[in-house]
């Protein structure tokens, strides 16, 4: 009996606290809620009031036995908005979902609005002779969980990029009749994989959010089931995806051979004071920086990229671009730059390589393209190398510059791809260069914005894209990689050239004549309204970036 | 009163193209072209009191500062010295004639005009700006609305110029862009305030100061543009409309030689002497490679376009003469060229809205055809080939009379470029001037009243600074003064004294 008690005493039941992954729970529980009255069909209504019974009961509780009466509101309010919204949209089940998600992703926003106020200001930071304030880091739930600036900053630009893809995302979907049930709660749960992979602190945690968040999204690639080049994307992204996926797991499990632990911080602790076989922390730390490549779309780990971007509906590749890559990106910092950077001499000179190749290539692959949204996968292989400058520098400037250009490129990069959907719907049909001739003419106002969020992919000054290439440079040439940067201006030339070419083709050609009997062009409102938020946001930030690089400056929070 | 003129010189035409971008119908062609000629005409006025308040002093005045991005050190700071003030007024006189001059436009109004006014503030914007990120936003920005007058209104071949313009230019900016980084991070940076890169910049080692010149060096001489840099403006001239020609001949071009006078002499003096030499003969090269090549063009406005490249050697040449009078004379002669080959550029557009040709070998007796167009070409020819009593002359005179005694080669060898200046330019007019009237001569109706206004002022500025210089020199002087004398004195070269031009 004694040795059975000592057993159970031994296991170490973590506490949970809830509150560090709150913004998961939100995503995901209105996840659940969507996915229910999508199944529930006709029945919404009842099945709605049962769930706002239960959870209305379960708020209850956890309001008497814990004390957290404004939690315990939230939950509440949030049930009895539910129900409401039910009863409102009754007949029209995706608006309701639609409703529902961007509810999610606002709550989720602002659950991590709170855990910033939380934590703003809890520690300081010191880049030279300057000290200032970040936010603080905590880890929870057993050291699987990290709470620091580099998780919730990356929360914002996961749930800003969902709640983009809502409204950019629903008229296309409509027109396509590709609008069914799963797609919101997919939606819901690959963001909640991403938040989740953006605040790991343990392997074993960014494996799983991996897959959550991998899973989803191989069923949204194939979303147009009907379209082959979608099924093809989405064959060909599980297939490598799940190849990739083993070879993080690979690395993970070499990880714990060497260093007994799969905590990120402890294996960066482990390896550093290590003298274990050279060649077996080279081999573990390689296999990461692959699983991790794949997601982030580096070269040459990027093959998947053009075809996926290409196949996937518009939104779900616009929403694909984005925030899967500042949640991988999240990841790759914190293991590399927050974990490994005592082991900086080996995997810099790698990421190094990596990074010109990602940016030349990426960039020169994108000139040849004739479809736009290949183009656009392309060059989103080269944005990937611009993070990457960012990442290399292995200093607190480096992981916010980091940090802000993904929030930027996932702004941009979602606009464009909202333009273009928004196109799509007169062809019906992939959007090649060709098909773009003389669009400036006839929709002055969508071609004037898909022209601004070229120019920002670009980086021309006065627009956030100049912004926040002009952070990762700096911090670039901060670091003393000055090579890296000239690698860096060189792939920029290239990329302007195919982004000018679009705006080219939209202003300066003359439109081919049968465009007089395609379908005309009918924006939603809520598809204006996302562009116009798009738009606005890219030209703010490009000429007052004063805010936002303060939030991305407290929100580095490793130091290299 | 405390009006921040500088920043009201930038906002009238950058409000005006907003204005016309966003409230304006497209449809509405009167009040398009009014709203834009007013604008500009606005900010010429504000010009005008820009100068009227300057006083003849080195340094900069009417300062203007505030914070814009502090994390980076990037603040928004203006300032106006006698290296810019003429340049800024140059932007502004030329950009109402330019707007007037395309009156008649009838396609895609609404956007022809709202880039000619960004074009403006964003131009503006360059001179004034005293931070190096503001002067790079300037630099970058101004690539758009150029990019669409050329790529948009152009000629036949509009693409290829307007993408080759894109790219050359933007190949010098991302140079500078680097350069400027990497001051930044230099020991005494961490701001991009332009005086304090200037001090850091010359306490580097002469290694470094090479690289970094190399780096600004890049940029302006694609500006200037500078042989053998230059092939992208023959062609973006060509392929441009009218006031796309204008504003890049008379204002774009002046870039790459305030950008030697504002950064690479300054910043880096070490570098700017010991690379003098090789600029100098480009300098030259450009002068006399510029010209022959104008010699043989078959195209009118291809031949302004090569004169360009000739006039603007010269401007380099009285700079990295590093001789006061010389860079004097480059500053007035950038704004010679700016009156001369602008006016050169609207009158080929007259002709070409008439007759839609730009050869020269299909005109004949055009004096006798258009006795008003005849007369002010002739004029502005003269003027251009450097006349004396005309501008064209007290820009190129103390050039090659600064740089006679500083660097006698290259002002020599400069002078043939003179002569042939007047070769090529007389030998077309004669060609298409003189002679029967036949060709396209044929029946041409004369300049009307409206083109007639718009060459007035620029014909009586090339009399009036051709006769009476002295105020534009009394405030060039000092600034150009003293930054010879400091570039010489970071070089260790003995110091000049300033000769004639005063």
């Amino acid at each position: 009996m004694t040795i059975l008690a000592q057993a159970v005493q031994q296991i170490d039941v973590p506490q949970i606290a809830w509150g560090a992954i709150s913004p998961e729970l939100v995503l995901f529980g209105f996840g659940i809620v969507v996915l229910l009255l999508e199944t529930a069909g006709r029945s919404r209504v009842g099945v709605s009031a049962f769930l706002t019974v239960v959870v209305l009961a379960a708020a209850a509780l956890l309001g008497w036995r814990t004390g957290e009466t404004l939690t315990a509101l939230m939950v509440a309010l949030a049930a009895l908005a539910t129900m409401a919204l039910t009863l409102i949209w009754r007949d029209r089940p995706r608006m309701l979902s639609a409703i529902l998600t961007a509810l999610g992703f606002v709550g989720a926003l602002a659950a991590t609005g709170w855990q910033w106020a939380e934590y703003a200001g809890a520690a300081t930071a010191t880049v030279g002779s300057e000290s200032f304030p970040i936010v603080g880091t905590a880890t929870a739930i057993g050291d699987m969980v990290a709470v620091d600036g580099v998780a919730l900053f990356t929360r914002f630009t996961v749930c800003i990029a969902g709640l983009l893809t809502i409204p950019l995302g629903y008229a296309y979907a409509e027109s396509r009749r590709i609008h069914r049930g799963e797609y919101y709660p997919l939606l819901l749960f690959s963001a909640t994989g991403m938040t989740l992979l953006a605040s790991s602190a343990d392997l074993i945690m960014v494996f799983i959010s991996i897959e959550i968040l991998s899973l989803s999204l191989y069923i949204l690639t194939a979303f147009a089931r009907r379209d082959l080049n979608s099924q093809e994307a989405a064959f060909k992204y599980f297939l490598l995806g799940a190849f990739s996926s083993a070879l993080l797991l690979y690395g993970i499990a070499v990880t714990y051979g060497i260093a007994g632990t799969t905590n990120i911080a402890a294996a960066g602790a482990a390896f550093a004071t290590l003298d274990a076989p050279q060649a077996m922390t080279l081999t573990a730390m390689g296999l990461l920086v692959v699983g991790f490549g794949f997601k982030t779309a580096i070269v040459p780990f990027h093959m998947w990229t053009p075809d996926v971007y290409q196949g996937a509906p518009t939104p779900v590749t616009g929403f694909m671009a984005a925030a899967t890559k500042a949640a991988a990106f999240a990841a790759f910092a914190r293991l590399f730059v927050g974990s490994f950077a005592n082991l900086q001499w080996t995997w810099v000179p790698a990421i190094w390589v990596l990074a010109v190749a990602t940016m030349l290539l990426g960039a020169i692959l994108a000139v040849v393209q004739q479809d736009v949204k290949r183009m656009l996968g392309y060059s989103a292989v080269a944005h990937a190398g611009y993070v990457l400058l960012g990442l290399t520098a292995v200093t607190r400037d480096g992981v916010s510059s980091l940090l802000l250009y993904l929030l930027i490129y996932a702004v941009t990069s979602l606009g464009a791809f909202g333009v273009l959907s928004l196109l799509e719907r007169r062809t019906r049909k992939a959007m090649a260069l060709d098909d773009l001739r003389g669009v400036g003419r006839r929709y002055p106002v969508p071609a004037g914005m898909f022209a601004l969020f070229l120019l920002s992919l670009a980086g021309i000054p006065g627009t956030a894209g100049f912004i926040a290439k002009f952070a990762v440079f700096r911090s670039a040439v901060e670091a003393g990689q000055i090579l890296l940067v000239a690698a860096a201006v060189l792939s920029s030339l290239i990329a302007f050239f195919f982004y000018i070419r679009v705006i080219v083709v939209m202003f300066m050609d003359e439109e081919p004549a049968e465009a007089e009997f395609a379908a005309p062009l009918i924006s939603t409102t809520g598809m204006s309204a996302g562009l116009a938020v798009a738009a606005a946001v890219v030209v703010v930030v490009g000429l007052v970036p004063g805010l936002l690089l303060d939030l991305a400056r407290q929100a580095a929070s490793f130091a290299g | 009163m405390n009006l921040p003129v500088l920043t009201v010189l930038i906002a009238i035409p950058a409000v005006t193209a907003v204005v016309i971008t966003l409230f304006i119908p497209a449809g509405n062609r009167t009040a398009l072209r009014s709203t834009a000629l007013f604008g500009t005409a606005l900010t010429l006025a504000a010009t005008v009191g820009l100068v009227l308040r300057f006083e003849p002093i080195a340094g900069f005045q009417l300062r203007e500062t505030a914070t814009w991005i502090p994390q980076w050190g990037v603040s928004y700071r203006l300032g106006v010295d006698g290296v810019s003030l003429f340049l800024v007024a140059l932007t502004a006189l030329v950009m109402p004639l330019v707007i007037a001059a395309s009156w008649e436009q009838a396609v895609r109004v609404k956007g022809f005009f709202a880039s000619l006014l960004a074009l403006e503030a964003s131009l503006i914007g360059v001179f004034l700006a005293l931070d190096l990120v503001l002067f790079y936003l300037f630099f970058e920005i101004m690539l758009v609305p150029m990019y669409a007058l050329i790529g948009i209104w152009g000629g036949a071949n509009r693409r290829y110029a307007a993408l080759k313009f894109f790219l050359y230019t933007l190949v010098g900016g991302f140079l500078m862009l680097i350069s400027i980084l990497y001051l930044y991070f230099q020991p005494g940076g961490g701001t991009f305030s332009y005086e304090t890169l200037t001090d850091v910049a010359r306490g580097l080692d002469s290694t470094q100061q090479a690289l970094l010149f190399t780096g600004f060096f890049a940029a302006f001489a694609i500006k200037v543009p500078l042989f053998p840099f230059h092939t992208w403006l023959p062609d973006a001239h060509t392929e441009a409309p009218t006031a796309g020609s204008v504003v890049l001949a008379a204002v774009m071009l002046k870039i790459g030689g305030y950008g030697f006078l504002r950064y690479s002499l300054p910043m880096f003096p070490d570098a700017t002497s010991r690379l003098a030499p090789i600029i100098l003969t480009l300098g030259v090269i450009g002068v006399l490679y510029g010209a022959l090549v104008a010699m043989v063009q078959r195209d009118i406005k291809k031949l302004v376009a090569y004169s360009s490249v000739a006039h603007l050697g010269f401007v380099v040449i009285g700079v990295f003469a590093l001789h006061p009078t010389g860079a004097s004379g480059a500053v007035v002669q950038m704004v010679n060229h700016g009156i001369s080959t602008g006016a050169l550029f609207l009158l080929v557009g007259f002709l070409y809205d008439r007759t839609h040709s730009r050869q020269i070998a299909e005109y004949s007796g055009l004096l006798k055809a258009m006795p008003v167009f005849g007369g002010l070409f002739l004029v502005t020819v003269m003027s251009s080939v450097a006349l004396p009593g005309l501008n064209g002359f007290v820009g190129e005179f103390p050039i090659l009379l600064g740089a006679y005694q500083t660097v006698p080669w290259a002002a020599v060898l400069a002078a043939f470029g003179v002569i042939l200046a007047a070769l090529y330019l007389l030998w077309a007019y004669q060609r298409m001037f003189h002679g029967p009237v036949e060709g396209r001569a044929v029946g041409l109706l004369d300049l009307n009243a409206r083109e007639i206004t718009v060459m007035v002022p620029l014909v009586a500025l090339m009399l009036g600074i051709g006769l009476y210089p002295q105020p534009i020199y009394d405030r060039v002087n000092p600034t150009v003064e003293r930054i010879v004398s400091e570039a010489r004195a970071g070089a260790d070269l003995p110091a000049v004294a300033q000769g004639a031009g005063r």
